[in-house]
């Protein structure tokens, strides 16, 4: 019988399965050695693949993003690990103007197939640039997949997917989640399939779309919602670059209704791309406005604010009620 | 004892020396003993003959910016010594990672001389570089790709191999984090890399002097405790004899080597800029008078290795190929739309077909574009 496990160890479980499994897999970061990583994400990792296989770096940002390119040209699949998101910008430009071009430049001779994991968002009592949520800068840009994972098992499966796939993922683990459930997770290396979104629960009155931590409320207002007798279909978006827009515009074209949740900024976010592409494919069906639940355009609060910031239950029950008083 | 006393005493107690390797002086005189290699005609008359083609095909890319058939192109001139002697001492199965003035080296090691006009001329298949192996193409953000050299090499250095990695930038180049972060691990980690700084004295308007107040760019490879060097940067001996020797500390699990080659940039920075703005006549005719390839014409000559019939051939030669690059180039029909959608991700994702879809009805028919 296995036993359950958290969020950040189906992150360690997978990376030991894809280490022991292809030798060309190697990570590396700030702390990842002897440390195991400031999450313990990569615990273990050292004793049992040695220095060469799991690297603890310098400190400087851009050099993990480089150096990830450089190893990824010569054919290993470097897993990096970038602490906090927050600090993953000295390498966005090694990340923007390399990683994601070097298929697309040579035409295919040198690829990039590495993964960036960086924990990200708030609701940890973190310091100041430890919580901000900016998947969409990445989501933006041509050649990468982003990738976030909402459950254990999804961490596991999708990982192992972002790890054997041909092209550069970023893989941003929400980190409030990191340990706030378990579940079994069978270490059989199975992947799940990336670019595809999770449908977490059926519905028929309002399609819920959610991806990360936000996962949490959105289903717990679902619940609710239940109570009181609207069905709402519950999607967690998992890749969010590239977008799998069959699974959501099937479910609004059955619901009539979409709420989205995120606890990313609301200017330039995901879910202004999600909202437009329902407004063009779905307008016939919509029976009202596409919602938005999302944090606000400001700097993250610190920490003694920040549950004023992060979308709560009620805010998803709102804007599900918002849009059911629509004829 | 006031601090800036204290300070001065600190760095006068810390001076470092750095080499200075020099075989052909700017005279084209001998300055040491030669190595065993140089002391017969082959290998340096080869130099000449890549120097010469190198400069050739340099001048016809200016002519065709000129004429508006070629974008913006950042010219080799004065520094042709460095790019050839890197594209020749190189092994084939090591990794060569250029910054974006190395075109000479970069044909030497298999792109074809067309790809370097069609990518100049904005022509994406143009840094395909089928032939170049593991090589990375041109790098045009400063310094972003002394990383990747790093990286290059640590997996080189993972799977026990015997092959190098080498790197060039400018002197602008290493005054970039990256630069410095790269140095750094390769110190650290022990890696089999051979950085060259290619220092033609300027970063577009911007002197040497401005980029760094060290006296050398090599002694920043004393902070990350790897050997560091400076050599004539216009002399084809002592470069051979530096890099070859850096790759072999590489090869052979020796670890990381500093290059700083002293050059000359005598062109403007690319042909977008007028260096007449920032720099004075007088700088540029001592450039002159210090450049690569007179310098071993000369030397071949007084050896009785060169004559006037040769080179006349030579020349000839030269402009045949050169002109049969430009030919292919000019006559390279666009590729359809299509090929700028499919190389992004090894499985096309559906949002980028259906986007596809649409460009592609938005131009003429076969590929034509309105
Ligand atoms: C990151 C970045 N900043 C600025 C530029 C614009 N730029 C292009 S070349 C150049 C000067 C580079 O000088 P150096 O490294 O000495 O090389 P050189 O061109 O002299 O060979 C600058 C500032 C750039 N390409 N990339």
């Amino acid at each position: 019988m296995t036993d359950k496990i958290t969020l950040v160890e189906a992150v360690n479980q997978a990376l030991h399965y894809a280490m022991t499994n292809d030798p060309d897999v190697v990570v590396l970061g700030e702390d990842v050695g002897v440390n195991g990583g400031v999450f313990r994400a990569t615990q273990g990792l050292k004793e049992k693949f040695g220095f060469r296989r799991v690297m603890d770096t310098p400190l400087a940002e851009a050099l993990i993003g480089g150096v990830s390119i450089g190893m990824a040209t010569q054919g290993l699949k470097p897993v990096a690990e970038i602490q906090f998101m927050g600090f993953i910008f000295p390498a966005l430009e090694q990340l923007m103007c390399h990683a994601a071009r070097m298929r697309n430049r040579t035409r295919g001779r040198l690829t990039c197939p590495m993964v960036v994991r960086a924990p990200f968002g708030g609701g940890i009592h973190a310091p100041e640039h430890h919580s901000e949520s900016t998947e969409a800068l990445f989501a933006h840009i041509p050649g990468f997949r982003v990738v976030i994972p909402s459950s254990p098992k999804r961490a596991y499966g999708l990982l192992l997917a972002a790890i054997q796939d041909p092209d550069p993922v970023l893989f941003f683990e929400p980190k409030r989640i990191y340990r706030a459930s378990k579940q079994i997770v069978p270490n059989d290396g199975e992947p799940l399939p990336l670019d595809t979104c999770f449908t977490l629960k059926e519905g028929h009155d309002v399609t819920l779309i959610s991806w990360g931590a936000s996962v949490q409320e959105t289903l717990q207002a679902a619940k609710q919602l239940e109570e009181t007798g609207i069905s709402a279909e519950v999607i967690d978006l998992a890749t969010i670059k590239p977008i799998d827009y069959d699974t959501i515009l099937a479910s609004v074209q059955k619901t009539g209704r979409c709420v989205i949740v995120h606890e990313a900024a609301r200017a330039g976010a995901v879910s202004a791309d999600i909202a437009a592409e329902i407004n063009y494919h779905a307008a016939v069906e919509l029976e009202a406005p596409v919602e938005r639940v999302t944090g606000y355009d400001i700097t993250m609060p610190y920490y003694r604010m920040e549950q004023y910031y992060i979308p709560s239950k009620n805010d998803i029950i709102n804007a599900v009620n918002k849009t059911m008083e629509q004829a | 004892m006031s601090q800036s006393s204290f300070s001065q005493k600190s760095i006068s107690q810390t001076k470092v020396t750095i080499d200075y390797v020099q075989y052909l002086n700017e005279r084209a005189e001998l300055t040491q003993p030669l190595p065993e290699w140089a002391s017969k005609p082959d290998t340096l008359v080869s130099y000449y003959r890549e120097m010469v083609q190198a400069r050739q095909a340099d001048q016809k890319a200016i002519a065709l910016q000129r004429t508006g058939q070629l974008g913006t192109y950042p010219s080799t001139l004065g520094q042709e010594a460095i790019a050839v002697v890197i594209g020749s001492v190189m092994a084939t199965d090591d990794v060569f990672v250029p910054y974006y003035r190395d075109h000479a080296a970069m044909v030497i090691r298999g792109m074809k001389q067309a790809d370097v006009y069609r990518y100049w001329g904005g022509d994406e298949r143009g840094s395909a570089n089928p032939d170049c192996k593991e090589d990375l193409p041109y790098c045009v953000p400063i310094a972003t790709q002394v990383p990747h050299a790093a990286g290059a090499a640590a997996a080189i250095k993972i799977r026990g191999q015997q092959r190098a990695v080498l790197c060039t930038c400018g002197d602008g180049g290493t005054s970039k984090g990256d630069f410095l972060e790269s140095i750094n691990l390769a110190g650290i980690w022990q890696l089999p890399l051979v950085f060259i700084i290619n220092n033609n004295q300027w970063a577009i308007s911007v002197p040497r002097r401005l980029q760094c107040g060290a006296p050398t760019l090599a002694q920043k490879g004393i902070g990350a405790g790897i050997p560091a060097l400076q050599v004539d940067g216009n002399d084809v001996i002592a470069l051979h004899e530096v890099i070859s020797h850096a790759l072999h500390r590489a090869r052979t699990g020796k670890g990381a080597t500093l290059i700083e080659a002293m050059s000359y940039r005598l062109s403007d920075h690319t042909t977008a800029d007028d260096a007449t703005r920032y720099r004075n006549a007088e700088e540029l005719k001592t450039g002159w008078s210090k450049e690569p390839i007179k310098r071993l014409q000369q030397y071949l000559h007084s050896n009785g290795w060169w004559d006037e019939q040769k080179e006349q051939r030579l020349q000839a030669q030269v402009a045949d190929h050169v002109q049969q690059s430009v030919d292919e180039y000019l006559k390279t029909p666009l590729p359809p739309v299509s090929d700028l959608f499919t190389h992004h991700y090894q499985q096309m994702p559906v949002s980028l077909t259906e986007q596809q879809m649409a460009m592609e009805a938005k131009v003429t028919k076969g590929g034509g574009h309105d």
